[in-house]
């Protein structure tokens, strides 16, 4: 049949040889509780959904995703960046910007230290331009290992600063986000950094300039309620949280369990409020596919 | 006097003693009006300390009192031919937020805010303040509506903060804080908030992108309450008076952090202990900002705008 064979052209365009309908049809499995960091290091990687051992070749050949089970692995900023731009395409910007501590935050400069150290990254956000697919983008990389990607001025800035970018060159831009939200240290300034990063954006959207926002695991607060969620395109990882409110917090206002699925990227999906659910083996190809339409440029109207 | 808080307790007593002595000296006759003025010196004295000593928590309670004006008192005390306008084309009427159109002091202004009831029934019928994704896309719609009859906007924030429910994730709170946060940033009309009593995180912040904030003397604005925020640090709700003070919430702190523009004093004790005064003085800030802003081109405002929220934040560069 026609379909079949269809189908069957297709599998050849995916890494994985299934395609991406087939990916979405099969039910993903969502972790009940992810822990704060299983990056995958060293030479053998466990599961966390399936329990699988997974060799780092093996995972690094699947861009961190279980070959089992399909369970996403969290990937780090820069891991992000190599495995969505072309190879050494990538010009970093502002690498330099750092926090400071503006409340005199007990405890926030050794917290500061520990997740630099940690990390290799002065802050939680890696930004730069490069090419996907050849096509120019401005790209942004929360990374949660920092302070759980929390958005504190630094973070906020170094957005900015990329956002602001985009619309000068009208490069389209990518924002990968993995946040618990505004960064609680820096009390107001960090819940101001919403306003100055939509502002941002609200400049960007005028430019008429591309903007896709690629939630990834999790993706909560005040960064969900701000640039996270002003995409022109939103996609989502398989089983992201993407919320508001945390669920803790909701099941102790309604006095009431929530399901397993609730702020999952496939709920999400449901209820309207991400454009697809991508599988991160298909994310690159899916980037460059949106890409390539916007490069083409609209119609031209009679004058 | 009910709702008293403990802090406020030994000016209550004085004035119990000063009250006293007055039935004392005409019951018995005897003149004791010396004893009663250096009495009535102490209690003004007391006063003004305990006020103007306010801890961080303190001025929580403070912002937290039933009694102090509501949006609704604002609106109806400032404007003229008022009309309250409802829903949000899309789903419901959210009663957390009200909104609406009227005139001040002659000239056509769009209001919106955050509305807390007076009683019990009435926080159920209001959500106690706390607004799903609707009441911000109601906002949205009646900001948008400003912009098209070249209204200005005035804005009022007492929340606790955004409603975390299930609905409200399904119908998209992110999504309509963040477009708020966008659109307003762009909103080619004059906007003033004032933070009236509580400005509860994003919650609040979806209707506080504007041209001006004012925060009211004993108003709170932070990015998470400090019960939450002593959850979170010491896992212990009990010590919110300690996450007040860290997470400089108040209105000098504001100020100090750039973002508020100015504050507005409140009456002596607070906003509940004279509202329509605090309403006189809301408005006629309100008038005043709206004739200076009213003042610039568009261009420039935006500009201004932009450059306000573009310099919040403090960072460094190596
Ligand atoms: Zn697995």
């Amino acid at each position: 049949m026609l379909k079949d064979l269809f189908h069957k052209k297709r599998q050849y365009a995916t890494i994985a040889g299934q395609t991406a309908e087939e990916r979405m049809a099969a039910p993903v499995k969502v972790p009940a509780a992810a822990p704060k960091d299983n990056i995958p290091q060293g030479l053998v990687n466990k599961c966390q959904s399936c329990g699988a051992l997974l060799i780092s070749k093996e995972l690094q050949k699947h861009v961190y995703t279980c070959p089992q089970c399909g369970h996403h692995f969290p990937v780090d900023a820069r891991t992000r960046i190599d495995i969505t731009l072309d190879s050494d395409s990538f010009f970093e910007y502002d690498a330099g910007l750092t926090s400071v501590d503006p409340l005199s935050f007990p405890g926030y400069p050794e917290k500061l230290r520990k997740a630099q150290e940690q990390t290799g990254l002065l802050e939680g956000a890696v930004t730069g331009e490069g090419t996907l697919d050849g096509h120019p983008v401005v790209i942004g990389v929360m990374d949660s290992r920092f302070i759980m990607g929390s958005m504190g001025s630094a973070m906020g800035e170094k957005l900015t600063r990329a956002m602001e970018r985009a619309a000068q060159k009208r490069y389209p831009l990518l924002l990968f986000t993995a946040s618990g939200g505004a960064r609680m240290q820096e009390g107001i300034l960090s819940l101001m950094q919403m306003a100055k990063t939509s502002a941002a954006l609200q400049r960007l959207d005028e430019k008429g300039v591309l903007f896709v926002s690629v939630i990834t695991h999790p993706t909560t607060g005040g960064v969900s309620a701000s640039f996270a969620s002003l995409g022109d395109i939103i996609l989502a990882e398989p089983g992201a949280l993407f919320g508001f409110a945390g669920r803790r917090v909701i099941e102790q206002t309604i006095r009431q369990k929530l399901p397993d699925d609730f702020q999952t990227a496939e709920f999400n999906l449901k209820h309207g409020m991400v454009d697809r659910v991508v599988d991160r083996k298909q994310m690159r190809e899916t980037l460059a596919a949106i890409l390539r339409i916007h490069a083409v440029g609209g119609w031209a109207h009679a004058e | 006097m009910p709702n008293e808080l403990e802090f406020e307790r030994p000016i209550l007593e004085l004035r119990q003693k000063v009250d006293e002595l007055r039935t004392l000296m005409e019951t018995t006759g005897i003149d004791l009006t010396a004893e009663v003025a250096k009495l009535e010196d102490r209690l003004a004295e007391l006063t003004r300390n305990v006020y103007q000593g306010l801890s961080a928590w303190q001025r929580v309670q403070l912002a937290r009192q039933p009694g102090r004006p509501t949006t609704l008192d604002y609106i109806r005390g400032i404007l003229t031919d008022f009309i309250e306008l409802h829903g949000d084309r899309n789903f419901r009427d959210d009663p957390a937020i009200v909104g609406g159109i009227g005139l001040l002091e002659g000239r056509p202004v769009t209001v919106i805010g955050t509305q807390k009831g007076r009683d019990t029934k009435e926080n159920i019928h209001r959500n106690f303040g706390m607004a799903h994704p609707e009441g911000y896309r109601k906002a949205l719609r009646l900001m948008k509506q400003a912009e098209k009859f070249h209204r200005p906007v005035v804005l009022f924030i007492d929340t606790a903060g955004a409603y975390p429910g299930m609905g409200g994730e399904e119908r998209g709170q992110s999504e309509a804080i963040a477009r708020n946060l966008r659109e307003m940033a762009g909103l080619r009309t004059p906007t003033v908030c004032f933070v009236t009593g509580e400005g509860g995180s994003g919650g609040a912040l979806g209707l506080g992108v504007t041209d001006r904030v004012y925060v009211l003397e004993y108003a709170w604005y932070s990015v998470i309450a400090p019960e939450s925020a002593a959850a979170i640090l010491w896992r212990d709700a009990t010590q919110a008076s300690r996450a007040a003070e860290t997470m400089r919430i108040t209105a000098p702190d504001l100020m100090e952090l750039g973002i508020a523009d100015e504050i507005i004093p409140e009456p002596m004790g607070g906003a509940q202990k004279d509202p329509a005064e605090m309403i006189a003085r809301v408005k006629r800030k309100a008038v005043e900002a709206l004739e200076s802003l009213s003042a610039l081109p568009i261009a420039e405002l935006l500009q201004a705008r932009y450059d306000k929220y573009r310099a919040m934040g403090s960072f460094a560069e190596r």
